[in-house]
């Protein structure tokens, strides 16, 4: 790491910024006039937030022990979050953070209730609409929680001061002996209470505040801090909640997008006369980009089967050759530049020098798909120079700023909603689709819905990044670590930084060239850095001869890790005595983003095939203090279960620019048959502010399952995924 | 052609090419989108539908097999503004993140408890083992069939 602190050894928070994000500046600032704004929204009372130094991200910073090459992504300038309550009571929050399953609908109101002292169904959140929202750089990285979590604590907080001193005036009481609860100040004195709805009544009030104010303490939540049901959770249950694939207009269209043969291939002709000659059907053809649109969706995939193009391709890599590709061409030092990261304690050579015994190794990380159930769609209307999209995305402001620059637009003639949907794992940050719809439907004149087909979501999105982690250590006589290096090429530097004290280490990241598109995912480097490092570990001590346990607590000196690790082992019963021949047993951990895992996991070999099966899951998590456990709870079990899919058996097969395995009857994904028996222990820290869940739960598994399969049978896998056809016994 | 559908419980003529989906007719000649495209090629069961009885993937089921037949998504399960029980288990247990495996979900639940109104773990792992739920929300999902198998034991059944 550049700067000062050479030879200082601490426990890092590996924060940094993930590698593969666009970290824009908002060229767009929230910029209504507040007061004419509320006039617009029928008064009432309205709380702006301003943010300026936003202390939990400050926080964070400063227990990162700085990382200075990877800011933080910077947040609006301007609003980051605002409320409003209308007369007759109803509350209104706008975030720009978008609803995909992680259930922030859920836990950010709840904390406004928290906060405001109203019930939470008076609440109702309005996400990801870019002309209502302020600005927001997107929905990954696990930043929801401790980022917009605490804003709109903050704003709730001051909308209830402000309804106090509305009372307060209109009585001409005391302020400081007035209380809020349920929705209406009360005067315990006299006994006279009124709602807020009544406050708000005849009013335009716009509060503008500033974010640094202290909160309210976790210890004091009563309604953050509860399992609280999903928002809106019966419109699941009924079919009713409509996805942006389910998205319909007056007068839409349907729109289908020919893709190219292959990755990078030019057009060379194309026989479009066959799909025009249909009635109704009209034929984009603009550049390599060719589309055709039709009045029913079958009739669109008709005209899209009678389109005859060829194209020129170009021989590419496959996936044979990946690793070997990603070694050769790390990119010359002098290309790196900001995105190289490099930490260095030590002498790595001295201590290797001195070391009693040597250890090194390489492991990989395939590509792997995020194949969210629901894939992308949009459907687009032009009204003039304007365009709106209901389209599926992350990144709302991000892909509104896409379409604005495709259509060379002012960024507010675009008008984009994110209605909830079917996820996304840090796979829908691109606006491609988007651009799509708005262009076919430019061209029908007509509203356009562009949905995409599984194939479609398979192969023209993006992947999480492969790599290549090589890993050298050295023991000492003792047994303990003294030599430590381990260097990532291409997946990224997110926790590639040891939480074990060891007195000579380099930790690094090198950007390479790569074959595929590739981008943000669940837990991105982390799980690869996670692997190596924790297989690694399992790996020294086994040549130290110490319990895997006992090995990584003593070289550890984070008490929050070593707390989960405890709790996680205490969980599963560790060390397990094996009953059967083919059982086996592992563990992995760490930090990252803020948080602490453990996993311990429990396999048993097939003796017949040498299929692997995940028998049992035990995974302590620690992530500050908890908003709704039992969210918490489904989000960590989630993140088990998608981490069994990395861990075995997805990887994308690709040559010649074409994915070999871009349907579910290729491309295996974990199923019932899949599901271990999983223990979540959640450790609660009131004392600390919380951090973001969704990712870094699902990083210990992959360790902890290969480990266990090394104890299994003494095969050591070092390639993830670790078992996709099985493990042959030594 | 025209196929005679009758999707609950309400009679429709639909003008369209014979081959054509279930799922794409369903949602986008109906409106009725409670049903998921998750492939299109019965590998996911978003868009599972009863067919006379039956779980049918409607990604992979012509329109025209359903010609005539009686057709139940899940914007048919509700009776009288109650929710079917299958539907109130998975709702009391909140057996989804993204939800959008959900309808699927509930509609083969629907199937195999109709089947086999007490199945066992493996049996129930098995009949929902075509079923994707990328959030991994499967133990929840379990939780829900056991909460339904109760409850329509005790005679919320139909
Ligand atoms: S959409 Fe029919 S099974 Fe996947
Ligand atoms: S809840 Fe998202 S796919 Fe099942």
């Amino acid at each position: 790491m550049s700067g000062t602190k050479n030879n200082e050894i601490r426990t890092p928070e590996t924060i940094e910024a993930e590698r593969y994000e666009i970290f824009d500046s908002p060229s767009y600032h929230f910029n209504i006039e507040r007061r004419d704004f509320l006039k617009a929204v029928g008064g009432g009372v309205g709380v702006f937030l301003l943010v300026n130094a936003p202390a939990a991200l400050a926080q964070r910073g400063r227990e990162s022990g700085g990382s200075r090459r990877f800011h933080m992504p910077p947040l609006p300038k301007n609003v980051g979050a605002w409320l409003h309550i209308a007369p007759g009571g109803a509350v209104t929050v706008y975030t720009g953070k978008v609803e995909i399953g992680q259930n922030i609908r859920t836990s950010l109101a709840q904390q406004v209730a928290q906060e405001l002292h109203v019930k939470l169904d008076t609440i109702t959140m309005v996400m990801g609409d870019t002309t209502l929202v302020p600005w927001d750089i997107g929905t990954f990285g696990s930043l929801t929680t401790p980022t917009m979590g605490p804003q709109l604590r903050r704003v709730g907080a001051v909308a209830r001061d402000t309804m106090i001193e509305l009372a307060a005036e209109r009585w001409r009481a005391n302020k400081s002996q007035l209380v809020a609860e349920n929705g209406t100040i009360r005067d315990p004195s006299t006994g006279r209470s009124i709602g807020y709805g009544a406050l708000a009544e005849g009013q335009t009030l716009a509060k503008t505040i500033l974010f640094d104010d202290p909160l309210m303490s976790p210890t004091k939540w009563t309604i953050a801090g509860e399992p609280i049901p999903k928002v809106g959770a019966i419109n699941f249950v009924t079919g009713r909640h409509l996805y942006p694939y389910d998205i319909k207009r007056p007068g839409m269209m349907y729109g289908k997008v020919l893709r190219p043969t292959a990755f990078g291939a030019t057009l060379v002709s194309l026989d479009a006369s066959a799909a025009k000659a249909i009635p109704g059907v009209v034929v984009v053809h603009d550049g390599n980009f060719v589309g055709v649109v039709a009045p029913t969706m079958e009739g669109a995939e008709k005209a899209l089967g009678l389109l005859k193009a060829t194209w020129r391709t170009t021989p590419q890599i496959s996936d044979k050759e990946l690793f070997s590709y990603l070694k050769e061409n790390a990119l010359p030092e002098n290309e790196q530049q900001e995105q190289r990261f490099l930490h260095s304690v030590g002498s790595v050579e001295s201590g290797m020098a001195a070391a009693h015994q040597r250890f090194s190794q390489t492991y990989t990380i395939a590509y792997i798909a995020h194949a969210p159930l629901e894939p992308r769609a949009t459907v687009a209307e032009w009204h003039g120079d304007k365009l709106t999209v209901w389209t599926g995305t992350q990144r709302p402001f991000a892909v509104r700023d896409e379409c604005a620059e495709a259509f060379h637009l002012p960024k507010d003639h675009v008008h984009l909603m994110m209605p909830d949907m079917g996820s996304g794992y840090g796979g829908k940050h691109t606006g491609g689709h988007t651009v799509e719809a708005a262009r076919l439907a430019k061209a029908a004149g007509k509203p356009v819905k562009l949905n995409w087909t599984r194939e479609e979501e398979f192969t023209w999105a993006y992947f999480r990044p492969a790599g290549v982690i090589e890993v050298r250590a050295g023991l000492d006589a003792a047994g303990k670590i003294i030599a430590w290096e381990m260097i990532n090429y291409n997946s990224g530097p997110s926790a590639v930084m040891t939480p074990y004290v060891i007195p000579n280490q380099t930790v690094g990241f090198r950007p390479t060239k790569y074959p595929l598109r590739q981008g943000s995912y669940r837990a991105l480097a982390a799980t690869a850095n996670f692997f190596a490092r924790e297989s690694a570990m399992g790996e020294l001590a086994h040549m130290a001869g110490t319990d895997q346990l006992e090995f990584r607590l003593k070289h550890l000196s984070d008490e929050r890790l070593k707390t989960v690790f405890r709790a996680a082992a205490e969980k599963f019963g560790w060390p397990r005595k094996k009953t059967a021949p083919g059982q086996g047993f592992g563990m992995g951990g760490g930090i990252e983003k803020g948080g602490r895992v453990a996993t311990c996991a429990e396999v048993f070999l097939d003796p017949k095939d040498g299929e692997v099966h995940i028998r049992h899951v035990v995974v302590a998590w620690e992530c500050g203090a908890i908003v709704n456990p039992d969210g918490l709870n489904n989000q960590v079990t989630g993140a088990q279960v998608m981490g069994i899919g990395g861990a075995l058996f997805e990887h994308i097969q690709f040559a010649d620019g074409k994915i070999l395995n871009p349907l579910f009857s290729s491309y295996r994904v974990p199923r019932f048959s899949d599901l271990p028996k999983i223990d979540v222990v959640l450790i609660d820290r009131k004392d600390r502010p919380p951090a973001g869940a969704g990712e870094t739960p699902m990083t210990g598994l992959a360790p902890a399952v290969g480990n266990a399969i090394f104890d299994a049978t003494g095969v050591r896998l070092r390639s993830m995924p670790l078992a996709p056809h099985g493990v042959k016994k030594s | 052609m025209a196929i005679e559908l009758n999707v609950n419980g309400r009679n429709y003529t639909i003008d369209t090419d014979p081959d054509t989906s279930l799922l794409t007719v369903l949602r986008y000649h109906l409106g009725l989108t409670g049903s998921k495209y998750g492939c299109g090629e019965g590998e996911c069961g978003a868009c599972t539908v009863i067919i006379n009885g039956y779980s049918r993937r409607s990604c992979i089921t012509p329109v025209s097999y359903a010609h005539k037949k009686q057709v139940t998504t899940i914007e048919g399960l509700e009776r009288d503004g109650k929710l079917h029980p299958v539907q109130q288990a998975f709702l009391d247990v909140e057996a989804f993140q993204c939800a959008y495996c959900t309808s699927g979900m509930i509609m083969t639940t629907v199937a195999l408890l109709r089947s086999n109104p007490h199945p066992t773990d493996a049996q129930i792992a098995e009949f929902l083992q075509g079923n994707i739920c990328r959030c991994g929300t499967y133990p929840r999902i379990l939780d829900a069939v056991r909460r339904a198998e109760r409850m329509m034991a005790e005679g919320g059944s139909r």
